[in-house]
């Protein structure tokens, strides 16, 4: 019956929580005089949507494990978080220390080396465990302050409109069409290399790609007569913004936030590819991938491929999870 | 099962026998359909009704094997034509939708290409049938004609959005009689439209079934629909049919106790507050997908015992003809319940003039500025509002219900030179600068409840904000406040904690409610509060706001378009059109006549559940955009009793005919009188 979906409006029993319908008697046609409303019955129908509810979220959770695009997801954020937190204490050689095998430069992949050595006789495996921690310490942090700010900046868009969301609509367009990268990098060399720059300048970036995700979402929830009825009672639009709205527009959010991580590893390890990031001898993944990639000619390619193969499996994971939140979310 | 009382299988336009249909919800199988029969004869309307999630639009949709991607049909058949639809491959059934069937759904606007013209969309119906493109574009000029749309070529170089809903329709229509089909299936068609609108697509969905012998299907929750358009009927409950017969006898003589309950609740019959509270159905709908092994409506049934709820009910015939019957174990005590009166007792506040004024509206307008043109949305508007008086405000949409709701709680602004007062004092026109004395004197109920509750609050949190913010207690006086509302609104301890979507949508209106209520207030702006209900828990609230009413002596403006509604409810009604009220008086007055000719063209629109004989005021065109309304009176153009040369020049006055009320017309009260007693 495949040819009938997109055309066909869900009919309403099926839109609706199962188990959302529930009314409360106040009068009986039979005549006799029914107590309205006799507390067993509500004690029985309040039950009865509570669990209704909990099994809902269990089933909900029950959906995203099972899809295996979410548990691959998980399971390579978890190995490299592993390896950012115990770093050095769990890769099999020193991923600073040279020649480790004594004139053991650029030793392609063996047993002892699985990952080959780099051109100062590293142990590739090594640094590319201990990298992960330069960019699961930058790169979350910086979608969370992009998230923050995009979604205040969304907001305030969103809920005032007319001239307010005009001109900051326009700043945001303007901002959107300069090229990224080179905006970075720009900002990265006049005001230094560290953490701290290079996770407020990820997070300027993003701002105004989520506040455009953030402001659509609101242009929904503004006209709604829950918004109406709070004016109607006096609330100050810092109260509707963030208290009344915020919690509805958390979805979008959520998405935003898990796809953005992806975005913000990559971003992170191309500014420090470029050289915007930490420096040598730090593992960073970008780093190693900008040392080793001259190489590649002299067929030398794992000092590339394997940092290289890192950085995309971190960003495919991270949407991989960012793809499972949204279905799950979006069915529920 | 059934096919023993109405056509046989094989000759019926449609025949479904014993089906049973699932969805898959998160990942369990829910039964929606529990073994459904009945069959069409060619030529015959057959109507479904039951309220919302009992499978009727599933029932539609299984008919043309056209299901939601997570439903099944599991058993049974469905014949169309003595075809069996649920045998066909994908190939079959594109030609059977094709050629065999076609269906009207309840939104027109979604049903066409909002961005493809009229003309290419109702062409490519004909040339599916494998017209020449020029044929195709004669049968299309012909199908419009046919469905009675004036200027058909014009009409055909438009896009769906240029044209008005009940237009919409119409278009809609022609497609679907493109093939000339063997079945034709309508789900809710006029749901969405104004009742003067609905009325001229119901006249010619009659008038289309003489010229065609397409056998009819239809969905619809309005039973005067059902009454006024089809020969049999079926009642729906769960899943499965409960009640089948001729329309009129159904209607008249209800034999199932679902049927009877879903009648009673309706208030008919003229029935107004005064006189007694409304019967509603006690319990609730079987979640979808239950296991109900005995009779569905067990539960919610009064005559219910042990009978019920062990052994699946038999098809029980009624009367000799077999053409009814009913699936119920005790058919001989129906009678009991049709002449039981619901023992509620009616305290109804005595409107009356020694009440003082509450609310004084003078010389109202709003003007919107839309593309730097003044569109006068609400113009020059007097009404008064005692305490504890309801006034009703009725008016096709477009009229400017809304933003006199909204120009008197101040959500928009009105125009210089008119003015709100509260207890003869002139409050701010926007709600901003108003004090938090007035607003929380004045507070609304909106139409939706999923759109008014926040949905990440809690009941107890949505009511709470709304007690602190206007009554100014705080902590737990003011949460001792909230439970005493609840517990008013006949909200328990238990439902505060739960969340709106865990609610029914009658107890998210009670929530609605309640949060109106939160701060005492003198007046409660309900814009169509039951609109979005089904019947049985619209009476439920019907009751409930005529007990607050009488508890508070709260004053009420409500607004709406359901006739029935607001005779039952209403002391006083005003009526409106292009954002000027047209007649304003007594609820008896302006249902007895003599009347506004737009007023009774209102009336005469409604479809009855009664079949009482209404004769037919059709208004023809549309509403007049506002931004340029008509000179003279403004309803001249569609006015059926016109009188050129007059009424084209001067805008009559609001003249009062009689004590208290008061129409805009220049027909002589006397001759309008004559003129609607005579038809």
């Amino acid at each position: 019956m495949s040819d009938s979906e997109e055309f066909v409006p869900q009919p309403a029993e099926i839109v609706s929580t199962p188990g959302a319908d529930v009314y409360m008697p106040n009068t009986t046609i039979s005549g006799t005089a029914v107590p309205p409303n006799t507390p067993a019955e509500i004690e029985l129908s309040g039950a009865v949507q509570v669990s209704e509810r909990q099994q809902a979220r269990r089933e909900n959770w029950r959906l995203i494990r099972r899809r295996p695009a979410f548990i691959v997801g998980v399971f390579i954020v978890l190995v490299w978080t592993v390896c950012a937190v115990l770093g050095d204490r769990i890769t099999p050689h020193s991923p600073l220390d040279f020649r480790v095998a004594g004139n053991g430069q650029h030793l392609s992949p063996r047993a002892s080396y699985p990952f080959g050595t780099d051109e100062q006789g590293r142990d590739v495996l090594s640094r590319v465990m201990a990298g992960a921690r330069d960019v699961l310490k930058v790169a979350p942090l910086a979608a969370l302050l992009g998230v923050f700010f995009g979604v205040i900046l969304g907001m305030v868009m969103g809920y005032f409109g007319r001239w307010i969301d005009n001109v900051l609509g326009r700043i945001v367009e303007a901002f959107l069409a300069l090229p990224v990268i080179l905006l970075a990098l720009l900002a990265v060399s006049t005001l230094g290399h560290s953490p701290t720059v290079v996770i407020g300048v990820v997070a300027a970036l993003f701002t105004p790609v989520v506040a455009r995700t953030v402001r659509s979402a609101v242009l929904a929830e503004r006209d709604l007569d829950y918004v109406t009825s709070a004016k109607l009672r006096g609330e100050s639009s810092a109260f509707v913004m963030f208290r009344e709205i915020l919690p509805n527009v958390s979805g979008p959010i959520i998405v935003e936030l898990t796809v953005r991580i992806g975005y913000a590893v990559f971003t992170v390890a191309t500014l420090s590819f470029l050289g915007a990031g930490p420096q040598p001898p730090s593992p960073d993944w970008g780093a190693q991938v900008s040392e080793g990639f001259r190489n590649i000619s002299a067929d030398i390619w794992w000092t590339t491929f394997f940092p290289a193969a890192a950085i995309a499996s971190l960003v495919i994971a991270a949407n991989l999870i960012a793809d499972s939140v949204q279905s799950v979310l979006e069915a529920s | 099962m059934s096919a023993t009382f109405a056509a046989p299988t094989a000759t019926a336009a449609l025949a479904l026998e014993d089906l049973e249909v699932v969805y898959t919800v998160r990942g369990i199988d829910r039964v929606v359909l529990r073994g459904v029969s009945f069959s069409i004869a060619p030529g015959e309307a057959y109507g479904l009704v039951g309220e919302s999630g009992c499978g009727k639009s599933t029932t539609a949709y299984a008919a043309l094997r056209y299901l939601p991607r997570n439903g099944k049909i599991v058993s049974g058949h469905v014949l169309v034509a003595g075809d069996d639809v649920t045998g066909m491959t994908t190939a079959q059934l594109l030609r059977f939708r094709a050629t065999e069937a076609s269906m009207v759904y309840q939104d027109p606007a979604q049903a066409m290409n909002p961005s493809i013209k009229i003309g290419r969309q109702l062409i490519e119906s004909y040339t599916l049938l494998g017209q020449s493109k020029s044929d195709a574009k004669k049968s299309a000029l012909e199908a419009l004609g046919r469905v009675r749309i004036a200027d058909p070529a014009r009409v055909m170089d438009r896009y769906p959005f240029q044209l008005s809903g009940g237009m919409q329709q119409r278009v809609v229509i022609a497609m679907a009689l493109a093939c000339d089909p063997k079945l034709l299936v309508l789900d809710e068609p006029t749901t969405g439209l104004d009742a003067t609108v609905e009325a001229e697509v119901l006249d010619l969905v009659r008038v289309l079934r003489k010229e065609s012998n397409a056998a009819v299907l239809l969905i619809a929750h309005n039973l005067g629909i059902i009454r006024s358009l089809c020969d049999r009927v079926g009642v729906m409950y769960a899943g499965r049919i409960v009640e089948e017969g001729p329309s009129h006898e159904v209607f008249d003589n209800p034999q199932h106790p679902y049927t009877v309950g879903l009648l009673r609740s309706l208030p008919r019959h003229g029935v107004r507050k005064t006189e007694r509270a409304l019967a509603t159905i006690p319990g609730i709908l079987p979640l979808i997908g239950s296991d109900l092994p005995t009779c569905v409506f067990v539960d919610r049934c009064p005559l219910a015992d042990d009978v019920c709820r062990t052994v699946v009910p038999p098809v029980v015939p009624v009367g000799t003809e077999g053409l009814r019957y009913t699936r119920c174990h005790h058919p001989d005590r129906i009678p009991e319940l049709v002449e039981a009166q619901p023992d509620v007792p009616i305290a109804i506040l005595a409107p009356s003039e020694a009440n003082p004024e509450v609310l004084e509206l003078t010389h109202l307008s709003k003007t919107f500025r839309q593309r730097s043109v003044d569109v006068p949305a609400l113009v020059d508007v007097d009404l008064q509002l005692a305490e504890g008086e309801t006034l009703g405000i009725v008016g096709e949409s477009g009229s400017g219900k809304s933003t006199l709701a909204k120009t008197i709680l101040g959500i928009e602004s009105a125009d210089d030179g008119g003015a709100v007062s509260l207890d003869g004092n002139t409050v701010a026109p926007n709600t901003s600068s108003r004090s938090t004395d007035d607003k929380r004197a004045m507070q609304m109920v909106f139409q939706n409840p999923d759109s008014a509750l926040n949905r990440s609050w809690s009941v107890r949190r949505i009511l709470m904000r709304s007690v602190e913010k206007l009554t100014g207690v705080k902590g737990d006086a003011a949460n001792a406040r909230v439970e005493a509302l609840a517990a008013h609104l006949r909200l328990t301890p238990r439902h505060l904690d739960l969340k709106p979507r865990q609610l029914s949508g009658g107890l998210k209106q009670r929530v609605a409610i309640a949060r109106a209520f939160a701060g005492d207030p003198r007046i409660v702006v309900c814009d169509e509060p039951t609109s979005a209900l089904d019947v049985s828990v619209q009476a439920a609230i019907l009751n409930l706001l005529a007990d607050l009413q009488a508890d508070e002596k709260t004053s009420y403006v409500f607004i709406t378009h359901d006739m029935g509604v607001v005779r039952y409810l209403a002391d006083r009604i005003a009526v409106m059109y292009l954002g000027r009220i047209q007649e304003v008086g007594p609820t008896d007055d302006v249902f007895n006549g003599p009347n506004h000719p737009y007023t009774e063209a209102l009336l005469s629109a409604i479809p009855s559940v009664d079949g009482e004989p209404t004769s037919r005021i059709r208004l023809e065109g549309e509403i007049p955009s506002p931004a340029n309304p008509p000179s003279g009176c403004v309803f001249h153009p569609r006015c059926p009793r016109v009188i050129h040369g007059v009424c084209e020049v001067t805008e009559p006055p609001l003249l009062e005919v009689a004590p208290g009320h008061a129409m805009r017309c220049h027909i002589p009260i006397e001759e309008l009188r004559r003129l609607q007693s005579k038809t």
